[in-house]
């Protein structure tokens, strides 16, 4: 069955705008999603990945080696053919295990023939494109620190079971959960570029909506995808024309200490924040075609890119995307 | 709410007749398993095996049909290397999974209430992507309790919930009924419809679109089983009964809430009466019928328990207890070299693992003639760990009875949630259970949640008379059911101790005390740590001897503050166990 659309996702903006943002600039380092089960999270995430052009590679290589990386790669791939290959979205299951994250000894090759090789975990096979966890919250600990540094880094490093294994990981994190089922700890939080709050759309007409299209799309979803496809060729278009102008794009002083005012307004802990909001801002600039990052840029992307940096006070009941709009409405009107 | 008004109004002749509702179920989940996902199904042996039988003779026939293990291992349930056979055989053996093998069919799902975490995840993931292979899934939920459940993420991935746990065996009488049409041969639905299932789905706090989905899709199915290849109210009416009511997570504002509500917040109906008040005002839109029939099938335990604002469970089985369960068996740590044995298991993996380098030297200091093809030597063998977290379960039981609440129901609330942030780092649960006028009510499942905690605890209300007995009774049902996941729970009283209202709920000073008394010297007999906190303004004999009964520790805190309380509850907690 195609996939669902991205243009065909109703309501939504504040999501569709993160994945987008992550999707000009990688960078920025992951987006939360914090939802109810149901609300269209996964959807979303898989509608971009599919939505954007596929890619090339060289031929054969497992670690979706660039044609100009040839060889570079643990597996020093060779072929000098390079195919094209949808932009690879790994849904990652919740029981996963270190080893099918990371990599592992590749135990048939060692008992066969005695080679010690190395075979390439989620994150190898996640290069390039995007990794989606869903309830990230109820994750080990310890596999969401591992996802996050090599999210990070952008290249996950094996060093157990007598291999030593260096190899790109660049991806666009995706995290979802639902804080009703419990927490995930502040410091992974802080992590994270984006967050976003989705909710089902409260409004009768756009739930209806929602029922038909997937109805459309159930009774077939090639003509569904082909209806749709003019307007996911527009977002095609503005990512690529985002990713273009990124590099050329500086902010100027003046937004970058309207940043630092905001973040020290809300109280956002650490460097992190104003860093992120930076990027932000910038990839959306660059998303809206803009010439220079200017101040709307960075009040469309703070509440995003600060939500989940606030200090949480138990006592106080007041949610973090207020807070971060009553300072937004006190220092700039 | 006048139910015997929304029986006739909803014309369905299936309802107030769950035997009658589960086969109409299975009939439905039998035409379009995929679309509808599947079924979670409560019943009793021997009902089950008739109502799965019923079921295998409703699916066309040669459609696959597999019983999930709750062993089963990732390399079975989504195929790979077989490492037996490839062992043997010195060659890559793949095998199949099994939910390849099930491609189109059923997947029975036995008891569906102990199925590990990462299971359902696989689960889930297999029926989200289900790119034509998808499956249909039938839960069996054998759950004692109605705190135990299925995990959320599937439940919340099947259309229907069939709770049949009354019935022992039942005679399902073969009738010869006309051939359904295909499901798609049956309209999608025009706006009123929707509307009507949307509208209905927004007043019960439904907030999931698959339900929307789900609805959208029972509602053709029962269409398709009459041979129409349009929807008539009776389809939509259906729907809402058996796919979005098990989902309620509120209940409709009355008509003069209705009213109240107008002034402050624009409340859904209100909503939906503006999208179609150009239509004929004076015909029942339909949504209101939909939601009549919906309502008729909310089981009237949900309406007392939304009504009284308690725990807000998201259908059966919320993530809560799930979570917990998992810790049963701890996080595996990976292997440590050791000899398996007293108790602990070979890693068989790790230890093939730790031998596969040296083979090549070790065949070589083989004698000859000695063919074997693997060498494995004592050093190589792993054994398996795993960390049980010492997950402890604060239980929070406070008296907000009218002595103690004016002085120290703020107090005892900020202790909650300071604890609860703490939570984060100790990875500890926390419950609250309340106890005021005629009874004790459980406010908080065990959870870490900080956003449920805060939404418990402003819901908390004070006043009445102190049925003390009631109190350590639930306070002592809790810490059981913890106690049986394998968790240790850890019992703080907040009260001032002075009981007034007996275990029966009639008042009466001796009665009460007498109870409290045996139920404390209960809740000790069965072992469980317990501390009283006496909230009293100045200290009194009655928590002291309710310290006593429970073989507790007691702390007079005539004048605690959230942040003092939280210190003494973290210096009377018990030694953390990890195992």
């Amino acid at each position: 069955m195609a996939k669902f659309p991205f243009s065909a996702i109703v309501a939504q903006d504040e999501m569709k705008l993160a994945l987008l943002v992550a999707a000009v600039d990688p960078a920025i380092g992951g987006v939360m999603v914090f939802g109810d089960r149901g609300t269209g999270k996964s959807t979303a995430a898989r509608a971009l990945a599919a939505l954007l052009p596929p890619i090339a590679m060289v031929e054969d290589c497992r670690f979706h080696c660039r044609p100009e990386e040839r060889g570079t790669c643990p597996d020093q791939c060779s072929s000098g053919r390079s195919r094209k290959a949808a932009v690879p979205f790994v849904d990652m299951p919740l029981g996963a295990t270190e080893d099918r994250v990371i990599g592992a000894l590749d135990l048939e090759r060692a008992l066969r023939s005695g080679e010690k090789a190395f075979e390439p975990g989620l994150l190898a096979k996640a290069h390039r494109g995007f990794l989606y966890i869903d309830e990230i919250n109820l994750l080990e600990d310890h596999l969401v620190d591992l996802l996050l540094d090599v999210a990070a880094s952008g290249e996950n490093l094996v060093e157990r079971e007598g291999l030593s294994v260096r190899h790109r990981a660049q991806f666009v994190l995706i995290g979802s959960g639902n804080p009703e089922e419990g927490e995930l700890r502040p410091q992974l939080l802080d992590r994270f570029g984006l967050s976003v709050e989705v909710r089902t759309p409260d409004a009768i007409e756009q739930r209806v909506e929602i029922m038909r299209r997937c109805a459309a799309r159930d009774a077939d979803s090639q003509v569904f995808a082909a209806e749709w496809q003019a307007e996911d060729g527009k977002v095609l278009r503005q990512i690529a024309r985002g990713q273009k102008k990124l590099a050329s794009l500086t902010v100027p002083d003046a937004v970058m200490t309207d940043m630092a005012e905001l973040c020290r307004a809300v109280g956002a802990d650490g460097l992190r924040g104003e860093l992120t909001l930076m990027r932000a801002a910038r990839a959306l600039a660059a998303l809206h075609g803009a010439d220079a990052v200017r101040r709307e840029h960075l009040l469309g992307v703070a509440p995003l890119a600060l939500r989940h940096r606030l200090r949480r006070d138990v006592l106080d009941e007041t949610g973090s995307t207020v807070r971060i709009e009553r300072a937004m409405g006190e220092l700039f009107g | 709410m006048n139910q015997a008004g929304s029986v006739q109004d909803t014309g369905a002749d299936t309802l107030g007749n769950p035997l009658a509702d589960a086969l109409l179920t299975l009939r439905l989940f039998a035409l379009a398993p995929q679309l509808l996902g599947g079924l979670c199904l409560r019943a009793a042996g021997p009902a089950r095996s008739l109502l799965i039988e019923h079921l295998l003779a409703l699916l066309p026939a040669g459609t696959a049909l597999r019983r999930l293990p709750a062993h089963i291992d990732d390399e079975r349930l989504l195929g790979g290397i077989d490492m037996g056979a490839s062992l043997a055989l010195g060659r890559s053996v793949r095998q199949t999974g099994l939910l390849e093998e099930v491609a189109g069919g059923v997947v029975l799902v036995p008891m569906a209430e102990r199925l590990r975490p990462d299971l359902a995840g696989r689960l889930a993931q297999a029926m989200d992507i289900g790119s034509g292979a998808g499956f249909g899934l039938v839960l069996f939920d054998d759950g004692a309790t109605e705190d135990e459940g299925p995990p959320a993420a599937l439940l919340e991935r099947v259309a229907f919930q069939v709770d049949l746990s009354p019935l022992h065996s039942l005679d399902i009488a073969e009738v010869h009924r006309p051939r359904p049409l295909p499901t798609e041969a049956v309209e999608s639905g025009d706006g009123d419809a929707l509307r009507a299932l949307a509208g209905t789905a927004i007043v019960l706090g439904v907030n999931s679109v698959r339900a929307l989905l789900f609805a959208l899709a029972a509602a053709r199915a029962h269409a398709a089983l009459q041979q129409r290849t349009t929807l008539d109210d009776a389809d939509l009416r259906l729907a809402a009964r058996l796919v979005l009511s098990p989902r309620a997570t509120r209940l409709p504002p009355t008509e003069d809430e209705r009213s109240d509500q107008a002034r402050d917040e624009p409340p859904p109906p209100d909503r939906e009466s503006d999208s179609d008040g150009d239509s004929n005002a004076d015909a029942t839109p339909p949504e209101d019928s939909v939601l009549e029939a919906a309502m008729a099938a909310i089981p009237p335990d949900l309406l007392a328990r939304l009504a009284a604002g308690a725990t807000q469970r998201k259908g059966h089985g919320s993530g809560g207890g799930q979570r917990a369960k998992s810790k049963l068996r701890g996080r595996p740590l990976g292997a440590r070299p050791g000899m398996p044995g007293g108790g602990t298991r070979l890693a068989l993996i790790d230890t093939l693992r730790a031998a596969v380098p040296w083979q090549p030297l070790r065949r070589r200091e083989l004698p000859d003639g000695d063919t074997r093809r693997l060498v494995i030597r004592k050093s190589d063998l792993r054994i398996r760990r795993f960390e049980e977290r010492s997950l402890a379960v604060t239980i929070f039981c406070v008296d907000a009875s009218g002595s103690a609440a004016m002085a120290r129901l703020a107090e005892a609330k900020g202790a909650v949630e300071l604890m609860l942030a703490q939570a984060y780092v100790t990875r500890s649960e926390v419950a609250l259970i309340a106890f005021r006028g005629g009874g004790a009510e459980l406010l908080l499942p065990p959870t870490r949640s900080l956003t449920r905690a805060r939404r418990a605890l402003a819901d908390l209300p004070g006043g009445g008379g102190t049925p003390l007995a009631a109190g350590i009774i639930a306070a002592r049902r809790l810490a059981a059911s913890i106690a049986a996941r394998g968790t240790t729970p850890f019992v703080v009283f907040l009260t001032d101790g002075s009981a007034n209202i007996a275990a029966d709920g009639t008042p009466g000073r001796p009665r009460a005390r007498e109870d409290a008394a045996s139920a404390a010297k209960g809740l000790a007999g069965d072992g469980h740590a317990a501390l009283v906190v006496d909230i009293a303004q100045r200290p009194r004999p009655e928590a002291e001897t309710l310290a006593l009964d429970l073989r507790g520790r007691y702390l007079p805190l005539p004048l605690a503050d959230a942040a003092g309380l939280q210190r003494a509850v973290e210096a009377a907690r018990p030694e953390r166990l990890t195992a």
